[in-house]
């Protein structure tokens, strides 16, 4: 079977939606519109390229919304997430008003094409947004049911798509965890497309796996009961380091339990390659994960 | 007072009962006589249904100075006079930027300038993926509002979506830092209608706002003297 990535999985999904769905409004920003040809002839009125406008791609999104459409936005993450946030904070979120908005790209997809189009801030703003809704699939299947599941749930909601996936695709109903490797000893909490390489760094060591696609809602009950008496908590997160602290100190208040976060250090990169090369030196493939994990379990 | 009969005298009434706005008393005076134009003469708005599907859309992109549009709203009976009492007012309802899940009759929330006018490019999207052609959306802008780029982006939009249904009113108060002059020229070029109109000219306002073409957008511009009601 020939693999979908995450970025065609949308393509044809959305597409979909607009077939089956004549509440659902696309509006796109330039960007993946090759996927979008059949649905814009089919629809034109739906799915509209309003060029290169990200504001007003969000702006247009709204007045769909205000109308009683189902509007989906997309771009890459940078241009998705951050340059229009104010559009998304108001015209969304305050007004109180449904959308998704698909990003693609965060963190460091595009590696080369430097720091402009990496988006690791791009889930903290969104988490800063009350009421958004953020998903973190990592497959391009998780992709295609977190937009069957949530474009028609009437609350704002950001999926960061991603070119990297794992091999194979989890049940991700919206706020769930699953345990992917049981064990008796720390928890390792993983988002996305972290899983692969972080069940391979856990080779050997005694800890549960348990993955997650979605940071709000959150499945807190179902973190607290994995996490049960076991005094440490390592979350694999593909965005900036610490981005998931605020939602999981929520799920595990008063408790006594050590946080550690291996993710995304604060600092701009400069380089530039494949994302295997950035996740190298930012020890974020399996050899730095592993390397990271076990001195966290040592303390 | 009958709601049914209400004059532009009783919506200066009104908004005499509204206090603590100094700070945007100019911008609120300079749209009062284009904001009682759409509401008595030209927007087909039911104050007693004022979300029904056939209405007309009226967003108003200049959140700030509101108590014009507070007053001829509430001069219209889309709430109750009483509420202009307590503008700005911790228990009230009318904060100096309005709010759509608060005011009844207030399509969108808005305060940050910049932010209406692509919304009803897609308002008026949205209604022609309906197929309701017969509503028009009117968005009305500040000049100096005008300086934020994303009014741009629509402003370049809307006439290659042959949005005729959409009319753009800029009330030109010239509070403008820079220079937005010659209106018609600049909005023109981009392929809208623009009609330079008195603003505070009844009938012209009117005949303005009428205009509607099948496939290119109305763009109003509203003079009135700088510094002015």
């Amino acid at each position: 079977m020939v693999m979908r990535d995450m970025r065609q999985a949308f393509g044809a999904t959305v597409s979909d939606l607009v077939h089956v769905d004549e509440r659902v409004a696309v509006v796109l920003a330039d960007i993946s519109t090759s996927y979008f040809e059949r649905a814009i002839g089919a629809n034109p009125d739906r799915v509209i390229n309003v060029g290169i406008m990200e504001q007003t791609m969000v702006g247009v999104a709204a007045g769909f919304a205000m109308e009683g459409f189902h509007p989906i936005a997309h771009s890459l993450s940078p241009f998705m997430a951050e340059r229009p946030y104010e559009q998304l904070k108001v015209d969304f979120g305050y007004q109180g008003l449904g959308g998704t908005f698909v990003g693609f790209g965060g963190s460091y997809d595009y590696a080369s094409s430097g720091g402009t189009h990496h988006a690791p801030a791009d889930v903290g703003v969104m988490l800063g947004i009350p009421g958004m809704e953020v998903f973190i699939p990592g497959h391009g299947d998780e992709m295609d049911a977190v937009l069957r599941s949530t474009y028609a749930n009437g609350r704002p909601t950001y999926i960061r798509g991603s070119l990297t996936t794992n091999t194979d695709a989890h049940d991700v109903q919206p706020g769930r965890i699953q345990v992917v490797r049981r064990g008796t000893g720390a928890t390792v909490l993983v988002f996305g497309p972290m899983l692969d390489r972080t069940v391979a760094a856990t080779e050997g060591l005694d800890v549960i796996v348990a993955y997650a696609a979605s940071l709000r809602p959150f499945d807190e009950v179902g973190l607290a009961a994995i996490v049960g008496d076991a005094p440490v908590l390592v979350v694999v997160e593909p965005f900036y380091e610490g981005t998931s602290a605020a939602v999981l100190t929520d799920a595990l208040a008063n408790r006594p339990v050590r946080y550690t976060s291996i993710g995304m250090p604060r600092a701009f990169i400069h380089s530039y390659g494949e994302p295997g090369d950035v996740d190298a030196d930012l020890g974020l493939d399996t050899a730095g994960i592993a390397r990271r994990l076990r001195a966290i379990l040592m303390r | 007072m009958d709601t049914r009969r209400a004059t532009l005298d009783d919506v200066r009434t009104l908004m005499a009962r509204t206090t603590g706005d100094e700070k945007h008393e100019e911008s609120t005076t300079s749209t009062m006589d284009a904001l009682w134009v759409l509401y008595d003469r030209v927007l087909r708005i039911d104050p007693d249904t004022p979300d029904a599907e056939e209405r007309d859309r009226f967003i108003v992109s200049k959140g700030h100075g509101p108590a014009a549009l507070y007053a001829v709203l509430a001069a219209k009976g889309f709430f109750p006079a009483e509420w202009l009492d307590r503008f700005l007012e911790h228990d009230g309802h009318l904060g100096s930027h309005p709010d759509r899940t608060q005011v009844p009759g207030i399509e969108a929330s808005t305060g940050s300038l910049g932010h209406g006018l692509p919304m009803a490019v897609g308002v008026a999207l949205a209604l022609r993926a309906k197929g309701a052609h017969d509503p028009r959306t009117t968005v009305l802008c500040g000049d100096a509002e005008l300086n934020e780029g994303s009014n741009w982006e629509a402003i370049l939009l809307a006439p290659q979506l042959a949005l005729g249904g959409l009319t753009l009113l800029v009330i030109d108060n010239h509070s403008s830092s820079l220079t937005m002059q010659p209106w018609a020229e600049r909005i023109g070029s981009f392929g809208w209608d623009v009609h330079v109109v008195n603003g505070h000219d009844h009938d012209a306002l009117e005949r303005a706002l009428r205009v509607r073409h099948a496939d290119v957008p109305t763009a109003i511009v509203a003079d009135v003297p700088e510094g002015e009601w």
